[in-house]
């Protein structure tokens, strides 16, 4: 059974096991606008918490997305190479980000569900 | 702007209830973008009718027996030469012959000419015309006033149907088809287009009639900006500024040849020490290889990693299909085709140096 958890910086995890999948809130794909790229980051990259581990690039402008925790990355959304705008049409689903391997699971303590982001976007 | 109020534009409650994403521009809440998005408010344009909110922007009008004068001083422009009802594009010069401001003049009258100015330069630009206006019988006035551009390959027929005749008005033409209206045909998006200067109330009246036409939608700032990239338009504070000349920008063109040799306006002297000396670095288009847009700020090298001048503009062209941007390579380098890398974020991305416009200008010459 899959949880998801949200970040104050509008992103989703949805975390099975010691793996979670990453991707930005309908909430921030709205905020961005139409995404014309999206700059992966490669497989076994080693992330700590607060590093950019993706660039997305709407129009107008390039946005870093941070790692929500420390972990290793495990596989990228190859798909979005060709089709960016997949986070736009399906940012909770098709549009993922990224998988990563949690280093250390209490780190999700500090992250909120569903509930409270929507109370945290108001 | 630094420390000044936001200011806000007089229809704001249409765009809010329009549902327009609002950003900061020169001191502005500018709609960025509507429900629709950047991506179809672009191709809107391109194949139908974008109506854009450019009220930050401000008309001056001058008038009195030294306004063409005070042309003939404040621009590289042959005030007096220029035809009754006709636009120019043109600058406003410092001593350096650096661009202050890029603007259109249209001449009204025999004494009578509008300016149309930069929303961030338009307060610098009136007080430098007055300061310029001694001993002449002028009068600066900056006209409040909304202004709309109405852009796209239906524009006519959607303002003909509102009501506005276009008739016999060609590209860079005037007219003033009511008191206090000013509209010329003209547009900064590279396509056929009009833009309108009136007083609130009669834009009111005007826009419920253009959005009773299917054909109309809002376009907002960030669908601006792509378009006039694309069409290879420069935006001032970023392609030309205060700190780049008309020389190396290649915007000669808009300079008539006499007042080369012997014009009198501000920046003269040094425009003709910059035309001697020939251009050091040109503007040029800049097509990205691949996907991955590259931004203005970012620095070019040529392929043995020497430094090969600055990204000025960089953004995705929803028309053209491919990043596109705009930027400053030495003279040398300025050819089409010529292969420079631009640095994104520690990555050297391949871009090549291309033909403007991106996507074809579309004007209506008559």
């Amino acid at each position: 059974m899959a949880t998801t958890y949200y970040t104050e910086d509008h992103e989703w995890l949805r975390v099975e096991g010691d793996v979670a999948t990453v991707g930005i809130t309908d909430y921030a794909q709205e905020q961005l606008g139409d995404l014309v790229f999206v700059e992966l980051p490669e497989t076994g990259k080693s992330l700590s918490k607060g590093d950019t581990a993706v660039v997305v690039e709407s129009v107008k402008a390039a946005s870093d997305v941070y790692a929500p925790v420390d972990g290793e990355v495990t596989e990228a959304n190859e798909t979005l190479s060709s089709d960016p705008a997949l986070v736009n049409s399906a940012a909770t689903g098709d549009g993922w980000l990224w998988k990563m391997k949690l280093s250390d699971k209490s780190q999700l303590d500090g992250l909120m569900d569903e509930a409270a982001y929507n109370a945290h976007i108001g | 702007m630094a420390g000044e109020e936001t200011r806000h534009l007089p229809l704001e409650d249409l765009h809010q209830k329009a549902g327009a994403r609002f950003g900061a521009f020169a001191g502005w809440s500018m709609p960025l973008t509507y429900p629709a998005g950047v991506m179809k408010e672009h191709q809107h344009t391109r194949e139908h009718v974008g109506v854009f909110d450019i009220s930050h922007m401000k008309l001056i009008e001058l008038s009195g027996s030294g306004a063409g004068a005070l042309l003939d001083r404040a621009c590289p422009l042959d005030a007096a030469a220029l035809p009754l009802l006709q636009s120019k594009y043109s600058f406003l010069l410092n001593d350096a012959a650096g661009i202050r401001d890029d603007v259109i003049v249209t001449r009204l009258g025999d004494d009578r000419f509008m300016l149309v100015a930069n929303a961030g330069n338009a307060a610098e630009d009136e007080a430098h015309l007055r300061g310029l206006a001694g001993g002449l019988d002028v009068t600066v006035n900056p006209l409040d006033r909304v202004f709309l551009a109405i852009q796209g390959p239906e524009a006519e027929a959607a303002l003909n149907k509102a009501g506005i005749a276009t008739e016999g008005l060609s590209f860079m033409h005037g007219a003033e088809p009511r008191a206090d209206w000013f509209l010329t045909r003209s547009g900064y998006t590279g396509e056929d287009g009009f833009e309108i200067g009136l007083p609130e109330k009669d834009a009111r009246e005007l826009l419920e009639k253009l959005f009773a036409d299917e054909r109309v939608t809002w376009v907002g700032l960030a669908a601006r900006d792509s378009l006039r990239l694309e069409a290879g338009l420069c935006l001032h504070g970023n392609d030309i500024t205060p700190d780049t000349n008309p020389v190396d920008a290649g915007l000669m063109w808009a300079i008539p040849k006499s007042l080369r040799a012997e014009g009198r306006f501000a920046g003269a002297d040094a425009l003709r020490a910059l035309i001697a000396r020939g251009a050091v670095e040109k503007r040029v288009g800049l097509k990205p290889e691949g996907r991955q847009p590259v931004r203005a700020g970012a620095a070019l090298f040529d392929a043995d990693g020497n430094e090969a001048g600055r990204i000025t503009s960089g953004g995705f062209g929803p028309s053209a299909g491919h990043p596109v941007a705009m930027g400053y390579v030495p003279a040398a380098l300025a050819a089409n085709g010529t292969r420079l890398y631009a640095d994104v974020r520690g990555t050297r991305v391949p871009v090549d140096v291309h033909a403007l416009p991106f996507t074809p200008h579309r004007y209506r010459k008559g």
